[in-house]
């Protein structure tokens, strides 16, 4: 059990090291690159818009009541920034993008190994690992870090709607607060998280599908597992890296 | 040409190659029968090196190709067509695409030669008007036939058919062998098909080899294996349900 275990990861050890190895081997596959980050990132704009409206709202709510207990309405604005830009951004819109496109990922990979279009690619002496698995690495890198800044802006407005328009916060109390204590490397550590999330999501996914079981019942198992285990990797991830970004 | 030397594979403990020994000729078409998941695609998948033996080798013209990596292994492959069971069409691309990618991917052709190679291979197999549809809105038979065209549209010197007619009607199967014929007339390829075709697959090779629970049992011409004495040939060939193979 242990051993399997050591050996399964091993196995996803090397399944990144080997597509790293050829994300970074040129020539690139530009066109291909930019199909995967229409696929993972273009699709999933509508998901962000809408989670990181909503996220944005009810941090608004639920901060300005408790804060005005301290008398520190005022502080919205920046804890809401500081919030997403540090934390829920990054890992809620990297959730919302395992859901939508990780699963698809799993799927689509794991369907092409069983209808043989990897074994054609092989045959047609075509890397898949340069063909098929760094185009979603890279697409990984760039879409996550760009879907979290737009869940960061949408969130931020969200909390502006309700905490400006709706309970009567100043706006220049909400935008100046927020301009005063919000610093760059809030939002590059963010941003560096989303960046690392692309990767975990874009590979685990990625090598479920590779390595599915026969039939759809194997996909479907794939597909989950994805999701799974790239969602469990995220929020550890993201502990690990806040203990060492704090 | 092609020569597998004591060729073993095993799948979770369960041996399904037990030592495959067999030789093909340049330019010789050899039909590979035997009961289905008796390892005839494991066999083909080996031999382009798709798959790794537990033991045994894979020699094209002398060169194991289990030794070969990276751009050796590349070149070597060129030299293969793959006809796969399903086809192996790629979803996201037109029929066009389809057979466009090896020669975008692996040729530095233009694009009106490359047209020009693609849309020649469309009218080989009669598939021409299909051109810009997608492999999800062509019937089994059409799939296979654009299947045919990009496994060919990089001349091969080696072509592999995977049941290259299976699940297929009578008629489309007799035009699927008339492809491979006219196309073998065209190359002059070296190649092996794997096939439950009988007799049919017999007009368009030149020997027919039967794998039997993991290894071959007898090769010969069409005729000799026809007419073979061998319990288990001959089972095979008349289909009689009693006999040395187990049926499962």
């Amino acid at each position: 059990m242990t051993l399997s275990l050591l050996e399964g990861m091993g196995r996803m050890v090397a399944f990144l090291g080997i597509t790293l190895f050829w994300a970074l081997v040129p020539p690139f596959r530009v066109g291909q690159v930019i199909r995967r980050m229409r696929f993972i990132g273009v699709k999933s704009t509508l998901i962000i818009l809408l989670t990181g409206a909503f996220t944005g709202m009810a941090l608004g709510l639920q901060l300005f009541y408790t804060l005005r207990r301290f008398g520190a309405e005022s502080m919205l604005g920046p804890v809401i920034a500081l919030s997403l830009l540090r934390e829920l951004g990054p890992v809620l819109s990297a959730l919302m993008v395992t859901g939508r496109a990780g699963s698809a990922l799993a799927a689509e990979i794991g369907i092409m190994r069983l209808t043989e279009q990897i074994d054609a690619l092989e045959a047609m002496a075509l890397n898949p690992y340069r063909y098929l698995i760094a185009p979603n690495l890279i697409a990984g890198i760039v879409a996550f870090p760009l879907l979290a800044s737009i869940f960061n802006v949408v969130g931020i407005y969200g909390g502006y709607v309700v905490g400006v328009k709706m309970l009567g916060l100043g706006p220049g109390v909400y935008w100046g607060e927020m301009q005063n204590l919000v610093r760059m490397k809030d939002i590059l550590d963010g941003l560096y998280k989303s960046l690392s999330f692309g990767v975990i999501v874009t590979w685990v996914c990625s090598y479920k599908g590779f390595f599915t079981g026969y039939g759809a019942e194997g996909v479907g198992k794939a597909t989950t597992e994805a999701v799974v285990l790239s969602s469990v990797l995220i929020l550890a991830w993201d502990y690990f890296l806040t203990t060492l970004m704090v | 040409m092609i020569e597998v030397r004591n060729l073993y594979k095993s799948f979770n403990g369960q041996e399904v190659l037990r030592g495959v020994s067999l030789r093909i000729e340049r330019g010789e078409i050899l039909a590979l029968i035997g009961m289905s998941g008796f390892g005839k695609s494991v066999l083909l998948k080996h031999i382009i090196g798709l798959m790794r033996p537990d033991r045994g080798q894979v020699l094209i013209d002398e060169q194991d190709i289990f030794a070969l990596r990276g751009k050796s292994l590349e070149g070597m492959r060129r030299r293969f067509g793959f006809l796969f069971q399903g086809g192996a069409l790629f979803d996201s691309l037109t029929v066009f695409e389809n057979i466009a990618f090896p020669l975008r991917e692996k040729t530095g052709l233009g694009e009106a030669e490359i047209k020009e190679k693609v849309l020649f291979g469309l009218d080989q197999v009669g598939m021409t008007e299909a051109a810009g549809k997608y492999p999800g809105e062509l019937s089994g038979g059409m799939k296979k036939r654009v299947a045919l065209a990009r496994a060919l549209v990089m001349d091969p010197e080696i072509m592999l058919f995977d049941e290259p007619t299976t699940g297929l009607d009578p008629i489309t199967t007799s035009l699927i062998h008339r492809l491979i014929h006219c196309s073998y007339e065209r190359l002059k390829f070296t190649g092996i098909i794997v096939s439950h075709e009988i007799p049919k697959i017999f007009e368009i090779v030149h020997r027919v080899a039967l794998l039997n629970q993991g290894r071959i049992v007898e090769v010969g011409t069409p005729a000799q294996i026809q007419t073979s004495a061998h319990p288990v040939v001959s089972q095979f060939i008349s289909g009689a349900i009693e006999g040395p193979i187990e049926c499962h």
